[in-house]
């Protein structure tokens, strides 16, 4: 690959129909950090949903009164599509109708939300901005799957991720780890503290009548953001960290939860906090004593969890896999960690070093595209823009991955063995065949020596130029050896 | 243990078979079954295992669930104690046949009533939820002798169970309009310089034969589903392990209803693969599970809510069927794991692991340990015919 199409390729989403490629390679990738824009205009039209997750909660714990349901978890963000499972049946049969609706009502928001991170990537004029919100997003993963996560997953890529990619990790981490999506994916908002005052009058009330066990502490977020956000799995935590982080998160929680409204206090970032449901006391994590400053005390474990060095080596070796190959050259991993210590996790310093590395310039494709990067590509290359949620969301369900749909808080897998399967490359080839059916091209050659500028392979050339219709040089091109590594 | 059982090569030249199966779908195939398979079905959702094999002997059934055994009469019985849902048309003859067995009062270590976490234990295989990101069918690959075997989910993608570090893919009928003969014949030369392309596409192609000329959009359609799911398998060249999910068993309302349609889908799509696998079916093992059972009483909406402990179902040629195996823990008040489920008395991991070790002849504890390290029960034996 020529550094010209490493930067649009292996940086980026691929040239934009209309775009000339970039004859400095590397100012352009620099150019994009000054011309990035956190809140395009697209995002100023998203509705508030804040309220939502309250009051869908609120709906779910009345049925539960009313008809004692006991809960649901349910899966149901695409009803009305194919959720690939076989024989079932629509998982919202035999619910209350005012559930339905209301579950129906948060797929759409979600197709919708889909929609809008989408063309926002296609319509970017700084598409590798885009990717780096895409990484972190996915280092961050929330998935839409449990009551209130639909309204909330998008929100907190635009609110938690979007602002922080040039900022500081601690301040991303402190944004995204405590975002009401996060809280309600990881079960947070319903972890109490085990001596809170919440719990101290519970066990009053139930004493003696051998009640249900009452919920109590949830270390799943305080796992996650030590296994999967931070330190890393060998990251040199235990237990008792996981337990003692967990303690200090207890308060943290979403607003609109209507039972415990007036002890709630709203937060900036549209989660709340329930100093009756803190843990009371200092913790100790990794060694060191935290004093109990009720919410702060989470956070001021945060920064610490951000500034450790088995942090930098973890987000450096993430980062670097992701631009640099699935096993990436460890002197890149390195001098991003090195870059991480030094800055207290500058993300735009981390970013600048990472254009500045001749690792990533090397000509061979170090990476197999992930479905949702390939489509993205393909819609740049093609210039089909605003397609709507049912589209969009429905195409990427067929290719494998649908954002916000990650199987595990681990995000979607970034190594080529995820993705470069028999049936994921047949369905790219039944899609792309679709969409160039769609259009009206000419010119593939020519545009196709643009998208990879001095990287067309002399076999795609020949093949592109033996198609029997331009259609059909499209199609090809879009599943070229070229669109699916870079 | 008896002696290492035999496996053929199963991709040997199969690159090669990708062109010629393109050109005429079925002809590449041998006939006869060669190895030995297992399929997992994952049913979603919590089932109810009291509905799928109902204790109508016992004198509390009616009193928690009242008007139930009036469902279940005429059906089927599996023994004088309980009976199998009329929906179960085809599991019931091969149970007569002695080729099923039910496990009852089953459950994996995990005793909250989560989904997701309920799920993902039974999965993983590890002890606490999400502690593990590899699932112990993709570690089965790994435990067996020879070469890897190949691992297929019939789904659009890889369930957790059988994800990790050994090979697998997985393959669904896409909903995507089919790409036209001409076109795919010119991916085909567009791939035949690139290595790694050209391997990816001539296995899909393979797989795109194996499946046949389906113009299925999904899997929805149970019987043509069973037959999908064996024509992967079936053939010296398939899936010697595959998976298959089954949602929609969170029956919270009107579960009488709901329970027959889900039960009436798994049934024909039992009922299909086995008799689509053919002589294969007396080499595969069919493993039904869920990741907990229901509330024992019926809920102010006719409906279960989560519960614990479940059925299993265990079916094929090898399986020892024709029985219950059950150490039946009562349905009273006081019976009840809290008050309110099936008390589990089998551990599920000890059934699966023992029929897997038994199916591949290979060690009981080493394979119980790979599979669900940690988890504090022992794998059981004679499920299989000896």
């Amino acid at each position: 690959m020529s550094n010209s199409s490493i930067a649009l390729n292996r940086f980026g989403y691929g040239i934009r129909q209309g775009e000339q490629a970039p004859a400095a390679p590397r100012q352009f990738l620099l150019a994009q950090l000054e011309e990035y824009d956190p809140a395009p205009a697209a995002l100023k039209g998203r509705s508030d949903h804040s309220k939502k997750p309250g009051e869908i909660l609120e709906l779910l714990r009345r049925s539960r009164m009313q008809r004692r349901m006991q809960a649901s978890e349910m899966d149901a963000s695409m009803a009305s599509e194919n959720t690939g499972s076989a024989g079932g049946a629509n998982p919202l049969n035999g619910l209350p109708p005012e559930i339905q609706r209301s579950y129906r009502a948060a797929g759409r928001v979600l197709r919708d939300d889909v929609a809008l991170r989408t063309n926002i990537a296609v319509s970017s004029p700084t598409p590798m901005m885009e990717r780096l919100v895409h990484f972190w997003s996915n280092h961050f993963s929330v998935t839409a799957q449990k009551p209130g996560t639909h309204y909330q997953v998008a929100d907190h890529e635009f609110q938690a991720i979007r602002p922080h990619v040039l900022g500081k990790f601690s301040d991303m981490l402190k944004a995204a780890a405590l975002h009401p999506a996060m809280l309600l994916y990881l079960d947070q908002f319903q972890s109490i503290g085990p001596s809170s005052r919440f719990m101290r009058s519970r066990a009053a009330r139930q004493r003696g009548n051998g009640g249900g066990a009452p919920r109590g502490l949830n270390e799943n977020l305080a796992r996650e953001i030590l296994e999967l956000h931070t330190l890393g799995v060998n990251g040199g935590y235990d237990q008792s960290d996981v337990t003692e982080l967990a303690k200090a998160l207890t308060g943290w929680t979403v607003q609109g939860i209507s039972r415990v409204a007036r002890f709630s206090q709203p937060q900036s970032n549209g989660a709340a906090f329930i100093a009756f449901a803190h843990e009371p006391g200092k913790r100790t994590v990794l060694g060191k004593s935290y004093a109990d400053r009720q919410n702060r005390q989470a956070l001021e474990i945060f920064d610490d969890l951000a500034a450790h060095p088995a942090t930098a080596r973890f987000i450096a070796t993430k980062f670097a896999r992701h631009f640099a190959g699935d096993t990436p050259p460890d002197t890149l991993v390195s001098r991003l960690e090195a870059d991480f210590l030094n800055t207290s996790g500058d993300l735009a310093s981390l970013t600048q070093t990472l254009i500045a590395s001749p690792e990533v310039w090397t000509e061979e494709p170090v990476k197999f595209r992930a479905p949702f990067e390939w489509l993205v590509s393909v819609l740049r290359l093609t210039g089909v823009d605003g397609l709507n949620g049912q589209r969009l969301a429905g195409a990427l369900n067929e290719i494998g991955q649908v954002p916000w749909r990650a199987p595990s808080p681990a995000g979607y897998d970034d190594i080529a063995a995820s993705w470069a399967s028999p049936d994921g490359i047949w369905r790219r080839t039944e899609l792309a065949e679709r969409i160039a059916r769609s259009l009206r091209p000419d010119r593939i050659v020519e545009r196709a020596q643009m998208a990879f500028p001095e990287a067309l392979s002399d076999e795609t050339r020949l093949w592109l130029s033996r198609a029997e219709t331009s259609r059909q040089a499209l199609a090809l091109l879009l599943v070229a050896p070229e669109m699916m590594r870079r | 243990m008896v002696g290492p059982f035999q496996r053929r090569k199963f991709l040997s030249a199969s690159l090669a078979v990708g062109a010629a199966g393109l050109a005429s779908p079925r002809m590449a195939f041998a006939k006869a079954p060669i190895s030995k398979n297992i399929l997992l079905v994952m049913l979603r959702g919590a089932a109810d295992g009291l509905s799928m094999l109902a204790p109508v002997g016992d004198p509390n059934l009616e009193k928690i669930r009242p008007g139930i055994l009036g469902d279940y009469d005429g059906a089927q019985k599996a023994n004088s104690f309980f009976a199998i849902h009329p929906a179960f048309r085809s599991v019931g003859e091969i149970y007569s046949a002695n080729e099923a067995l039910f496990v009852h009062a089953a459950a994996t270590s995990y005793r909250d009533r989560s989904h997701f976490d309920g799920q993902n234990l039974l999965e993983t295989g590890a002890a606490t939820a999400n502690t593990k990101r590899d699932g112990w069918l993709n570690r089965l690959i790994g435990l067996m002798p020879g070469d890897t075997p190949r691992a297929l989910a019939i789904a659009p993608t890889v369930p957790l169970a059988l994800r990790g570090d050994q090979p697998v893919s997985s393959y669904a009928p896409s909903a995507l309009p089919s790409a036209s003969a001409n076109f795919i014949d010119r991916v085909s030369k567009l791939y035949a310089a690139d290595e790694q392309l050209n391997g990816l596409w001539a296995r899909a192609l393979e797989t795109q034969a194996m499946a046949g000329d389906d113009t299925l959009r999904n899997l929805r359609d149970a019987e043509r589903t069973g037959e999908l799911a064996a024509s992967l398998m079936r053939e010296e060249d398939g899936a010697r392990i595959g998976m298959l999910e089954l949602d929609g068993w969170d029956t919270h309302a009107n579960q009488r209803g709901a329970f027959a349609r889900q039960a009436s889908a798994l049934d024909t799509f039992l009922g299909s693969y086995r008799s689509a696998m053919g002589q294969a079916w007396s080499q595969t093992l069919v493993l039904v599970v869920t990741e907990f059972g229901r509330t024992a009483r019926f809920n102010g909406t006719n409906g279960t809510d989560h519960g614990t402990g479940s059925a299993a179902l265990m079916l094929g040629g090898p399986v020892s069927g024709g029985r219950v195996i059950a150490d039946w823990p009562g349905i009273r008040e006081q019976d009840l794991y809290q008050q309110r489920d099936l008390r589990p008395t089998i551990p599920l991991e000890g059934v699966l692991s023992g029929a897997i070790a038994e199916h591949f002849t290979l060690d009981p504890a080493l394979t119980f340990e790979t599979l669900f390290p940690g988890r504090n029960s022992a794998p059981i034996g004679s499920l299989l015919k000896t």
